[in-house]
């Protein structure tokens, strides 16, 4: 099983190793893992994927609040918005290129950069939509593939915030 | 007024209480012990930084106040590692201070230059690396309250060099604001009702006490508990000396080293009330065999350690002195228990009796003519291996804080700069260290600690030119087939302890074990006792090999 977590931790150097060498410590699988500021300038939040059984999301989240920089740790409702970024980089040749255009148009996706040689594309989705992508794209020759790992928000007005921490 | 950081970490240091740090200079810390010159706070010089990390533990252990200990950066810093992964696994508050290359070096990988934070990340509770002078009074403060609160532990504070010669307006703060740090003590109202009616509706209850009733000074409560339901009580290693051995209710200690009567009571219970235990693989062997008991309760500060090893159906995150308090309120007194105490009466008689010793000494009664010559008062601290075994099953410890051992990591090496500790925290006890030939060895160099502070530690060895746990586990699990743990080459211990003008006295024969230990426990001054004990006697008197299920149950 996955769990989506978003975890709110002090914007301090650091902390990333902390929360990073935890994982590899306690024997927990990453499956992703992206972070970046919030709206307030001295927390970050990240967006960690867990694979494991109901024990295991429990022992990473009471592992992860033990952190002193962790401010707040909550499992993100699998219904939620779940967005990640890849850029993928295709081979394209003069008699191809089109037809990955229109592959690319198909998902949504934008054509960021253009060479004799190569596409670059921009696609934003869940996981299953840019695996559909590069599906596709593979029988062309994807030479460099870069995703962010995936970040989730609640829908409607449910929030994590710092109020009321752990 | 404008201070050096280095002035601010001492200053900081006074008004956190400390008295006392022990430490090993270097070029790193130069600026620090500039400022310990001319501070009050006294120092004490050891031979190895792991020595000043075990006796800051010892310290703490002793007292339950934080403590402190201070090292240069690169090699100083790293040999304190065993001793904060010591202090981390048995939960002891401590400030750890070591020295850093200037901040400008930091990553070049310049002459004693190691990431000390990053090492000992797994293994503190939480670390700082100090790069901004202003950061120095705010992260003292922090660091000493998350020291002592909720479940304590080790900070470690990294101090560039170039920081500790700077100067600030010293200004310490009054409070801490970590928003991401909030210990619950209250357990849940809720909770603590369940808990007291499954206590009132038990027939076969048994306590199971670990090293955080200690560290919460919760043993009064766990006493009024025990003596109002009628429970046998058990504890962990690190749980000894959080209820009296003499208790009639005391059931002994449990695990796979742990005496008959504490495992048969805890397999036996239909209620296990466990307190500040996180019940670690040593204490329960296969958790699935470990109890019959279809209800347990677990009071633990640290909401991770609950549901971590033993599954619990009335689970209760508090400080465990706070929250036996509130349960005590409630009715918990039951009414039918003679018949549980009397079962238990006779898992204690079902004592497995030890072989005659021919080929030396008894180790098991030269403990127990110790434990009988000694008051509730001596704090006896023990090494890693057997002799730690007999001691933490036949010394009878009555008080908390009065036995002092590497529980969690199992550190040889531990006992004597960990007694070098207790004794400068307690200078009018008697400190008795109980240490096995190979243990000691490791950090006998802290002999020369005890000499130049005079300290009057009785140092016991028990001789058996073997690492006796080791050889024990190879008769066991290797059908005997012994390698690599004869310890040829062992030196004269009477002669290293002359080396140091220090007593000694030796004892090979059964008629002295008497008048040695009168006579080291009245000595005035440090003191060597080698005892020399049967290389073959066992913790576990096990015959054969056998599954943990068994050789749990065949513990004496
Ligand atoms: C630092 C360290 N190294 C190795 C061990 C493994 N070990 C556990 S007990 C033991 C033997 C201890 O020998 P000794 O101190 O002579 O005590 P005895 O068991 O003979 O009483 C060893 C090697 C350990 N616990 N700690």
């Amino acid at each position: 099983m996955k769990h989506i977590l978003g975890v709110l931790v002090e914007n301090n150097p650091g902390v990333l190793s902390k929360v990073s060498g935890l994982f590899s410590r306690r024997g927990f699988n990453i499956e992703s893992l992206a972070v970046g500021v919030t709206e307030d300038p001295s927390i970050s939040r990240m967006t960690i994927v867990v694979k494991g059984d109901s024990y295991i999301v429990e022992q990473v989240t009471k592992q992860l609040n033990k952190l002193i920089e962790v401010i707040k740790v909550e499992i993100i409702s699998s219904d939620s918005v779940v967005r990640e970024l890849a850029l993928i980089k295709v081979g394209a040749t003069p008699s191809n290129r089109n037809e990955i255009i229109q592959i690319a148009s198909v998902f949504r996706a934008n054509i960021v950069d253009i060479s004799k040689g190569s596409l670059t594309i921009e696609i934003t989705g869940d996981d299953q939509k840019i695996s559909a992508l590069v599906d596709m794209l593979k029988d062309f020759g994807i030479k460099e593939m870069v995703r962010t790992g995936i970040i989730a928000i609640d829908r409607g007005n449910r929030v994590i915030k710092v109020s009321g921490a752990k | 007024m404008r201070i050096t950081c280095a002035q601010a970490v001492l200053k900081a240091f006074k008004e956190e209480g400390v008295e006392v740090v022990f430490g090993y200079p270097g070029g790193a810390v130069l600026p620090l012990y500039d400022a310990l010159r001319e501070s009050t706070i006294r120092h004490v010089l050891v031979r190895h930084e792991q020595g000043a990390a075990h006796a800051a533990s010892g310290y703490a252990r002793s007292t339950g106040k934080v403590g402190v200990c201070i090292a240069t950066s690169g090699p100083g810093a790293t040999n304190l590692v065993t001793g904060i992964a010591t202090a981390y696994m048995d939960s002891i508050p401590m400030v750890i201070v070591t020295g850093q290359v200037p901040v400008e070096m930091i990553g070049r990988d310049v002459f004693q230059e190691v990431d000390i934070t990053g090492a000992t990340e797994p293994f503190t509770k939480h670390n700082y690396l100090a790069k901004d002078r202003d950061d120095i009074p705010r992260i003292l403060k922090e660091a000493f309250h998350i020291a002592r609160t909720g479940r304590q532990g080790p900070v470690l504070i990294d101090i560039p060099r170039d920081v500790q010669e700077a100067s600030i307006d010293f200004k310490y703060p009054n409070k801490v604001s970590l928003r991401g740090y909030n210990p619950t003590y209250k357990g849940h109202y809720n909770q603590i009702k369940k808990a007291a009616h499954a206590i009132a509706t038990s027939k076969r209850p048994v306590l199971c006490v670990g090293g955080g009733v200690i560290s919460s000074n919760a043993t009064d409560e766990v006493l009024e508990l025990a003596r109002r339901i009628k429970a046998p009580v058990a504890t962990t290693l690190m749980g000894i000396g959080a209820y009296p051995s003499k208790d009639p209710l005391f059931a002994g200690m449990i695990g796979q080293y742990g005496s008959y009567s504490a495992n048969k009571a805890i397999k036996e219970a239909d209620l296990l009330i466990v307190l500040g235990a996180r019940m670690g693989d040593r204490a329960t062997g296969k958790t699935d065999e470990f109890t019959k008991a279809t209800q347990i309760i677990h009071i633990d500060i640290d909401p991770a350690e609950i549901g971590k090893n033993v599954s619990t159906n009335i689970p209760i995150v508090g400080d465990v002195k706070i929250t036996l308090r509130e349960l005590l309120k409630f009715e918990v007194d039951r009414e039918d228990w003679s018949a549980w105490q009397d079962i238990v009466e006779g898992f204690k008689r079902d004592i497995y009796t030890t072989r005659q010793y021919t080929q030396g000494l008894d180790p098991v009664a030269i403990i127990k003519e110790l434990s009988s010559l000694c008051s509730d008062e001596t704090i006896l601290v023990t090494d890693v291996g057997q002799h730690q075994l007999w001691a933490g099953r036949h010394f009878e410890v009555n008080r908390p804080r009065t036995f002092i051992s590497s529980g969690g990591l199992g550190t040889m090496g531990y006992g004597l700069p960990a007694a070098v500790g207790v004794k400068v925290a307690n200078p009018d006890r008697q400190v008795v260290l109980i240490t096995g030939d190979g243990s000691f060895q490791m950090s006998m160099a802290e002999l020369a600690t005890i000499r130049q502070e005079g300290l009057s530690v009785k140092i016991i060895i028990f001789n058996n030119s073997t690492l006796g746990m080791v050889r024990e586990l190879q008769q066991h699990y290797y059908d005997g087939k012994y390698y690599g743990v004869e310890m040829l080459g062992n030196p004269d211990f009477s002669k290293i302890a002359s080396a140091y003008s220090i007593e000694s006295v030796k004892v090979e024969k059964e008629t002295e074990i008497y008048p040695a230990i009168r006579k080291i426990l009245d000595y005035e001054g440090a003191i060597i006792g080698e005892f020399s004990i049967d290389p073959n006697a066992n913790v576990i008197p096990v015959l054969g090999r056998c599954s943990d299920e068994t050789y749990i149950r065949r513990i004496g």
